[in-house]
């Protein structure tokens, strides 16, 4: 059962206090889409064996949803972080890269880009 | 006066005291142990060495083990509710006053009718089962599954529920250590010179492992550990704690017996314990394998460090001529504490060419005769142990010469513990010298932090010889598999390897014979180590036959996977205080003991109960159902409606919030209004409505339905914090702060205008769909004018911990007009009435509001909501979608509820085409007729077609596609 | 017969407000309004009569007599008029309990999944107990423990189960 650490309030939750969100950093397709858009933003799922970022909410606790950075096979918490954030930190990236070296982020780098 | 039983030694018995003595019942027999005494040396000390059956062919079985490995010394123990099968005679601690039954036998142990399985076991290999029973096919429902049903199953299932209490507790602790034996301890020892919080979980009763038997200064070196552990602070010492299970992140389960088959002491009988170690380390110890040899099952034949348990842990001598067979040194202790207690060590067999270690020397100085290079060729005896006949161990079974005996000590070497280890992913390796897999330090569980989780320690680490500073030298094992090596099959076809679940050596050689390479697949053909011990025994032993049958490595054919529990667990255990009262927390409104004690039948609606309907004396459910709607319609009810969701949305942006939330618009609602609203998911899928009041500029009030509250506020959130978090919009989920009240019917305002009040509830002043606050009958009311039952209607908001002042001031005021309290039953017939939609009965998580006709309450001008997209798609804008229509039965029977409206054709399963079901059906007492709704292709343009709805009886009810508002169609009730 | 573990007791008579805002900016504010210093993160702060517990990053939680709910609320909401915020009464919307005795800790360890090493003297902690919604911090003697209204009866019934005497957590 894992724990994860909530980055809004610093509580190290375990799974019971915390409700799944599924995929994180999905990005909304809206009135305007195509199909196709629409499609990937509905269903596609990457369903990734290793470095995965994901949604939960701090359910039983401040409330908040938050983002982690988790392995799937190994179940590693490479870090978590707040949800108005475009992508993982540097330092989640570094860390899953120690444990993953073959593992590269799929945006583009250099930027932490922390919105809002 | 009680007589010592005939196999209690004189002297001896580190667990027992003697002085305090037990009375227990075996199968009807009186019979008597000691404290400290588990059942099975209980038993033993009384002479009773047939301690069961064996699953599948019914063989007299006695006690191999000592420990949680036992596979056949099982006992249905307790009364009634408490009764629990397949219990363990070995780790079972005798409790004054306990009735043992023996169980698979029938009908007594000693002639068991099933033991005919025995003689037919050449007709029962491994794949029987599978092989038999397939065809005829029509024969497996009537002939085999009912026989084969009457003879599976271990053990009867207990009649009645569980007494007995049980709970569960949280713990922490930077270092858990499971095994309190020698490693464990001084383990423990050093984690606590480091710091941090430190567990120590023991399975026995008694702390030390195998220290305290197999060395002279175990005791000592014992007991001064747990000295030294006991002294500090940052150490809990717990034993009768059974570790079962190491998940992810370090969660580690733990069974604590505390009262286990002694109800009395009024305290649980078993606790979990749910643990998050930062770290565990596993000195779990090792488990003696058997040895393969032919007839090794029959009552005598022992595990040797088992006999040396029952000898030096307990007094109890399990027979009085003992031979030992082995291929390592340490069956040798068990030889020399046999003899030294007085017993008959007629002989050690041991496979390996040569002894000589200190162990061995130290037998033969003793006088025991060894026998190097020999093996057991076959045990003599049916129920008991009769002798030995020897053989040499390199060759095929030629009898050599035979011992008489009525004890065989076997060791086939040992296996270290490696469960929790295993559980969470640690990986094993082969250790060919000491023919042993165990723990691969490159591949270890890893923790959150991605470092190991788990260190392992002792003899659990295949360090077998350690046991601190008590070392001794001891030769190596000789790997063994087959006794002797090259036994024909009319031997190894007599070899158990899995003592439970009767697999033998043969079993497993047919196995690979016919394809089944894999090792989880010849479990499971074969059945190898699925039973209740979970081939703690036969693992290894089957895998090196299945090796060998495939001519490949050991290493190359791999373990099963070790799951978790380590030991059965009591269900009780894992529901904990979920059971009775506490099984789910019921969630009650302010008024719910007025509806109890108003005779209110209630239902659940998620965790809540709500008043289903209030049965007068001589009135069913349904009865009060009808005099409920007609009280309402006539004259005026209230209905407890707490338990809708009430989530306030404030700031600036809640109005655009609010739109992207709703089908329709709500930016536009003005003060003092209230609007009914649809909500979507993102798939466009209707998932909760409710009427939403604006409170003031920038607040309004969203109700939802009552189980929606919770998930209504979280989507709220999940937008709000996740995509549109630059918005600033508060939500509040204010549900259990308010009581609310539904006072309908065309009385309601008269009701209400004689409570005392600063609101005005003229038509005028508060129209339908508005809303107004001040103070009713004393009590700060927001009051809306809002209708789900078609006629006049408020719906009355106070305070929750003033609930239910109100609702018993309106019952006291209502009394000469007939007040009539009304549950969810005539709410949902009433707004059937009126064709409104019930989410979770028009809806399934597949409809939009367009099938349903809602096209009003969503907003065409507004660029987006949440669902917009996908409302768009095209196959929901398809005209083929099946639509809301009423639906009226042609022979005044209310059709059933998701009956499927069946036309012409099959579809490609074979199965009758649909175009369409009924999601609402009920007796309308207002129209006394049956009425329903239902969703039907093209359904609104087919007004007056009759449909058929064949039933599972087969026969067809029919029903004409009508309006689904049934009454009131023009709406001037709501104004009363 | 050995005593309970420890007394289990309803508390009423207390008023409870949420507050809403961005803390940074309006801390100062709602300090000054409550008449209790802003809690640090996982915090409650109390003057004996009154408290403030940190909620979330942008919540507050008032605990204060019941009689002095309607002033509260009145000083917060103007306090706060010119800030983004809500300030609402949730005074009937909890139950309250009390869990005090020498083994508190062991009816609480029975129940939430919380390390009490970990809770320091001033904090708050929400999680769950047993199945419903929790929160905790410490009073003179043991805990208080708050859940949603309509859970009253199943949470003084889960925590006197597991206070059952002759049940605590000490090894035996
Ligand atoms: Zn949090």
């Amino acid at each position: 059962m894992l724990i994860l650490t909530c980055p809004y309030c610093g509580v190290k939750a375990e799974e019971t206090e915390l409700s799944p969100g599924g995929e994180a950093h999905l990005k909304r397709v809206g009135p305007g889409g195509t199909a196709e858009e629409f499609e990937a933003y509905l269903f596609a799922r990457k369903n990734i064996k290793g470095v995965h970022f994901e949604r939960w909410r701090h359910a039983y606790g401040c409330g908040k949803w938050f983002l982690a950075a988790r392995d799937t096979h190994t179940m590693q918490v490479y870090g978590t972080y707040k949800a108005q954030t475009a992508h993982a930190t540097d330092e989640i990236v570094a860390n899953a890269r120690q444990a993953r070296a073959e593992w590269v982020p799929d945006w583009p780098q250099g930027s932490e880009a922390v919105v809002g | 006066m009680s007589r010592t039983p005939p196999f209690r030694l004189p002297r001896g018995g580190r667990l027992i005291d003697r002085a305090f003595q037990l009375a227990f019942r075996f199968d009807g027999r009186h019979l008597r142990g000691v404290q400290g005494d588990t059942l099975a040396s209980a038993l033993l000390a009384n002479g009773q060495m047939l301690m069961g059956r064996s699953f599948k062919y019914h063989r007299p079985r006695g006690p191999l083990a000592s420990g949680a490995e036992e596979p056949n010394a099982l006992f249905g123990l307790g009364q009634g509710g408490r009764f629990e099968p397949n219990q363990r005679a070995s780790t079972t601690a005798l409790v004054a006053g306990m009735v043992l039954r023996s169980q698979n036998c029938w009908p007594s142990l000693d002639a068991d009718v099933g033991a005919i399985n025995n003689w037919l076991s050449p007709l029962l290999p491994a794949g029987f089962y599978y092989k038999t029973f397939i065809h005829p096919r029509p024969f497996w429902k009537h002939l085999f599954e009912p026989v084969i049903r009457r003879s599976a199953g271990l053990g009867r299932a207990p009649v009645g529920p569980d007494p007995d209490r049980y709970e569960q507790a949280y713990a922490f602790a930077e270092t858990v250590v499971v095994g309190g034996g020698i490693a464990g301890l001084t383990a423990a020892r050093d984690a606590a010179d480091k710091g941090g919080r430190v567990i120590v979980l023991e399975q026995d009763p008694v702390w030390g492992g195998r220290t305290p038997t197999d060395h002279d200064g175990g005791p000592a070196a014992i007991d001064a550990l747990l000295a030294d552990l006991r002294g500090r602070g940052n150490v809990t010492l717990r034993r009768n704690c059974m570790a079962t299970g190491l998940y992810d992140h370090g969660y580690l389960l733990a069974r604590e017996a505390l009262a286990d088959h002694d109800p009395n002491q009024g305290i649980p009988r078993q606790r979990l314990w749910r643990i998050r170690a930062g770290h565990v380390i596993t000195a779990t110890g090792a488990l003696e394998r058997p040895l393969s040899f032919a007839c090794n099952d029959v009552p005598g034949v022992m595990l040797a460090s088992a006999v040396r348990d029952f000898i030096s842990g307990y007094g109890v001598a399990p027979g009085r001529r003992i031979v030992a067979v082995t291929n390592n040194d340490d069956a040798y202790r068990t030889a020399l504490t046999a003899q030294a207690a007085g017993l008959e060590v007629v002989a050690v067999i041991d496979a390996r060419p040569q002894a000589r270690g200190d162990l061995p020397q130290a037998a033969r100085a003793a006088n025991i005769p060894v026998m190097t290079g020999k093996a057991v060729a076959k045990v003599k005896g049916g129920t008991h142990v009769e002798g030995v006949a020897i053989c040499d161990q390199a060759g095929d079974g030629r009898v050599t010469g035979s011992l008489d005996c009525d004890v065989v000590a076997m060791s086939g070497g040992w296996s270290p513990v490696v469960h929790l280890y295993s559980h969470c992913g640690g990986r094993l390796t082969w250790d060919e010298p000491e023919a042993m897999f165990r723990p691969d330090p490159s591949r270890p569980p890893l923790g959150a932090d991605g470092k190991p989780m788990v260190t392992v320690l002792g003899a659990a680490n295949g360090d077998l010889r350690c046991a601190g500073d008590l070392e001794r030298s001891e030769a190596p094992t000789m790997p063994v598999w087959v006794m002797p090596q090259d036994a024909p099959y009319k031997l190894r076809a007599k070899m158990w390897l899995d003592f439970q679940n009767d697999v033998k050596v043969s079993d497993v050689e047919l196995a690979a014979r016919e394809g089944y390479a894999s090792v989880e697949h010849a479990k499971r053909y074969t059945t190898l180590g699925m039973a209740t011990d979970q081939g703690k025994n036969s693992n290894i032993n089957g895998l090196a036959v299945l090796s060998k049958a495939l001519n490949q490595p050991l290493e190359a054919t791999g373990t099963t996977t070790f799951r978790p529990p380590y030991t059965p667990l009591t269900l009780g255990t894992i529901a904990a205080e979920a059971r009775g009262e506490a099984f789910q927390p019921l969630r009650k409104t302010p008024m719910h003991d007025w509806h109890a004690s108003h005779g209110a039948s209630f239902e659940p609606v998620g965790h809540w109960r709500r008043p289903y309907s209030y049965p007068r004396a001589g009135e069913d459910r349904h009865g009060a159902v009808n005099r409920e709607i007609l009280a309402v319609r006539n004259g005026v009810g209230t209905l407890d409606a707490s338990t809708l969701g009430k989530i306030v949305v404030k700031g600036p942006d809640a109005g655009r919030f609010l739109d992207m939330m709703y089908t329709n618009m709500m930016s536009t609602l003005p003060v003092g209004k209230c609007r009914y609203g649809l909500m979507c998911n993102e798939n466009g899928f209707l998932m909760d409505d409710g009427v939403v009041a604006r409170l003031s500029t920038d607040t309004w009030l969203c109700h939802t339905t009552t189980g929606g509250a919770d998930r209504i506020h979280g989507h709220m959130e999940d937008w709000l914090q996740c995509e549109w978090w630059d918005w600033q919009v508060y939500t509040a989920n204010l549900t259990e702060q308010y009581a609310q009240i539904a006072v309908a019917g065309p009385r309601a305002r008269e009701l209400l205008q004689r409570l005392p009040g600063t609101i005005d509830l003229s038509q005028d002043a508060l129209p339908f769909m508005q809303w107004a606050e001040g103070a009713l009958a004393g009590i700060p009311a927001r009051i809306y004018r809002i209708s789900f039952s078609g006629e006049l209607s408020y719906e009355i908001a106070v305070p929750a911990g003033r609930g239910l002042e109100l609702w018993e001031r309106l019952h006291a005021e209502g009394r000469d007009l007939d007040i009539t309290p009304y549950g969810t039953e005539a709410m949902h017939v009433m707004r059937a009435e009126k064709g409104f939609i019930m989410i979770g009965d028009e809806t399934d998580g597949t409809v939009i509001p367009q099938d349903l006709g809602l096209h009003w309450a969503i907003s065409k001008k507004k660029p987006d909501y949440i669902g917009k997209r996908a409302q768009a798609r095209s196959f929901m804008k398809d005209g083929s979608r099946w639509q809301l229509v009423g639906l009226e039965s042609l022979d005044g029977r209310v059709l059933p509820d998701g009956a499927y409206a069946v036309e012409p054709g099959v579809n490609a399963n074979g199965q009758r085409k649909t175009q369409g079901r009924v999601t609402s059906s009920y007796h309308s007492p207002t129209l006394d007729r049956p009425i329903a709704m239902g969703l039907v292709r093209h359904g609104p343009a087919r007004m007056g077609q009759v449909l058929e709805f064949p039933l599972p009886s087969g026969e067809v009810m029919k029903a004409r596609i009508v309006d689904p508002v049934f009454y009131d169609k023009e709406g001037t009730r709501l104004n009363g | 017969m050995a005593e309970a573990l420890a007394d289990i007791a309803r508390v009423t008579g207390l008023g409870m407000v949420t507050i809403r805002a961005d803390l940074d900016h309006a801390g100062d504010a709602i300090a000054e309004a409550a008449g209790l210093a802003i809690p640090g993160q996982t915090r409650i702060v109390t003057d004996g009569s009154r408290s403030l517990g940190w909620m979330s990053p942008d919540e507050l939680l008032l605990i204060l007599p019941a009689a002095e709910l309607a002033d509260a609320i009145a000083a917060l909401t103007d306090a706060l008029a010119s800030e983004h915020a809500l300030v609402v009464d949730v005074s009937d919307a909890r139950a309250v309990f009390d869990v005090t005795g020498p083994h508190a800790d062991d009816v609480i360890a029975k129940l939430m999944p919380v390390d009490l090493d970990d809770l320091p003297p001033d904090g708050l902690r929400r999680s769950r107990a047993a199945q419903t919604a929790a929160a905790l911090w410490r009073i003179p003697g043991g805990f208080r423990l708050i859940g949603f209204r309509s859970t009253a009866d199943y949470l003084r019934l889960i925590l006197e189960n597991a206070a059952i005497p002759g049940s605590g957590l000490a090894p035996r």
